[in-house]
């Protein structure tokens, strides 16, 4: 039986002056990836933005029973909460390996775990980040968040804008990190939702309108189509 | 040809003290972006530091010299790390509240200096070997110049060996490009806030001990008179970028002699024309915005 890693209460944001998370709740168990879903705009990346402190924030947020809602970004990180933004975010002007040296944190940093996953970055340490396609340097940000030891990794939508070829790579690594440590997942492509997680909470204009088994959803293309506004995995792996 | 190497020379010494103005600002604009009017107070009062060490210590050796320096550089960076842990940290992300704060400072440290040391300039010397000069194609530098272009250079290498080889540096680096991941990362970027403010103090005391003996002098106008072309500097060489800090001085001092000598006293104008045409063609600046 999981317990709850990550515990979401009344969480609301605003960036701007504009209200862009709505009263969500929500809990993440301590085992497994959990997809957080929902249309374009509806207030995802906000959500775990929120989580992490990274904009203006209301309402309750625990993290291992202890609430940290209050605390800054840096001290959330530092409790175990890996982070893989959207976009990447790799420092263009720094080289791979200094891109994974400064993601280093106190306690144990498990750089062979990171060479194993990820053998190409080892060659391309030197090379500025930069540089790097789309699909390395989402590696760069993977490996970042997998060099320290983490209880939860908090992951935007790692596989947007990368080749198919890429997308199952970065799929791979991401099924690799959900055995260290669980994962709440923003995503797009249903055929990575399906392969990877086992629980989603859907968000509509900022708030949540559905959770339970991914499989129930995915399995369900007319709940797909309503509460996603796409066709099923299925379908879309055909297309 | 003398008077072409006297021009050259003597505009490299003053972009030497443009750099250690500059640079700090750069780097506390990069990391914080925060456009710190107070960096010509830290000048200032490394300046009177330094003059006064010198004073209680009497003579004019190369012995009181360094010291100067470096109490000009201490008093500048404790200062500024003060300035930034006292009131700036407060106000970050509040930009309008930023510039007041430090605009109010400049305004109030010069008012304050002028009560302690009165408006008049305090004429300062140097070791006997500053009043003299040597001898180059020709031209008759003062030998000042050579000071001040060795420290501002040894700066230079001193801030890019930090940057490049420590964590602080490689934060620092990282926190120019993108403040926000780098706290996501789990680093209390706050303390590179305070040590960068430091560094900066530390560059424009410096500077504030060699403009005392480049110009003969030190005011409590000093800071305030070098800020502006630093200001303008840190434009043209990119706002976060050493190097373009580096090279736009060397280029805005180098310019503004040659044109106070061959076209009137144009110097001024021609460096505000410049920073126009930088602005308009490359507003990133010379080299961009990297540490």
């Amino acid at each position: 039986m999981s317990e709850t890693i990550l515990s979401v209460r009344g969480l609301s944001a605003r960036i701007a002056g504009q209200q862009v998370v709505e009263d969500v709740s929500f809990d993440v168990p301590d085992r497994g990836v959990t997809a957080l879903l929902g249309r374009n705009g509806v207030g995802k990346t906000s959500t775990v933005k929120a989580i992490l402190g990274l904009i203006e924030r209301q309402g309750t947020v625990e993290f291992g029973g202890e609430r940290i809602d209050k605390e800054p970004t840096f001290t959330i990180v530092q409790r175990g909460v890996g982070y893989v933004p959207e976009d990447r975010e790799v420092f263009s002007g720094l080289t791979v390996a200094e891109n994974l040296r400064l993601a280093e944190r106190g306690g144990a940093v498990h750089r062979e775990r990171v060479a194993a996953l990820f053998p190409d970055l080892e060659a391309r340490a030197s090379q500025l980040a930069g540089t790097l396609s789309g699909g390395q340097q989402q590696m760069v940000s993977l490996a970042r968040a997998l060099l320290n030891e983490n209880r939860l990794l908090l992951v935007d939508e790692p596989t947007k804008g990368l080749a198919p070829l890429i997308v199952a790579d970065v799929a791979a690594a991401l099924a690799a990190a959900a055995k260290l440590a669980p994962i709440l997942l923003v995503e797009q492509n249903l055929q990575v939702v399906r392969q990877l997680a086992s629980t989603v909470v859907v968000l509509e204009g900022g708030r949540v309108i559905h959770t339970g088994s991914a499989q129930a959803l995915l399995d369900d293309s007319d709940l797909v189509t309503s509460l996603l506004g796409v066709h099923g995995a299925k379908s879309e792996a055909d297309s | 040809m003398s008077t072409i190497v006297l021009l050259l020379i003597t505009g490299l010494g003053l972009g030497a003290l443009y750099f250690l103005v500059a640079s700090g600002l750069s780097l506390i604009y990069g990391l914080m972006g925060i456009l710190n009017f107070a960096h010509g107070s830290f000048l200032t009062l490394g300046a009177f530091a330094g003059w006064e060490l010198a004073r209680r210590m009497g003579g004019d050796s190369w012995v009181t010299l360094f010291a100067s320096m470096a109490a000009g550089a201490a008093v500048g960076a404790i200062v500024a790390a003060a300035t930034e842990f006292l009131l700036i940290r407060r106000l970050y992300n509040r930009h309008i509240e930023q510039v007041l704060v430090t605009v109010g400072l400049a305004l109030a440290s010069v008012a304050l200096f002028d009560g302690i040391w009165g408006t008049d300039p305090i004429y300062v010397t140097g070791p006997a070997w500053f009043a003299e000069t040597t001898e180059i194609l020709g031209a008759r530098v003062p030998n000042d110049r050579f000071v001040l272009i060795a420290v501002a250079v040894l700066v230079l290498i001193a801030m890019v060996l930090f940057l490049r080889l420590t964590r602080y540096g490689l934060i620092i680096r990282a926190g120019v490009e993108n403040r926000a991941m780098v706290t996501a990362l789990g680093i209390d970027v706050r303390k590179a806030f305070t040590l960068v403010f430091a560094i900066g103090g530390a560059a424009a005391g410096l500077g504030g001990v060699l403009a005392s003996h480049y110009f003969g002098y030190v005011s409590p106008q000093l800071g305030g008179s070098l800020l502006i072309f630093a200001f303008i500097v840190t434009v043209i060489g990119g706002l976060g970028s050493l190097t373009g800090a580096a090279v736009a001085s060397v280029v805005v001092a180098v310019l503004q002699q040659f044109a106070n000598y061959y076209l009137g006293g144009t110097g001024d104008l021609v460096v505000v024309l410049l920073l126009a045409v930088v602005l308009l063609v490359r507003p990133s600046g010379l080299v961009g915005r990297l540490a």
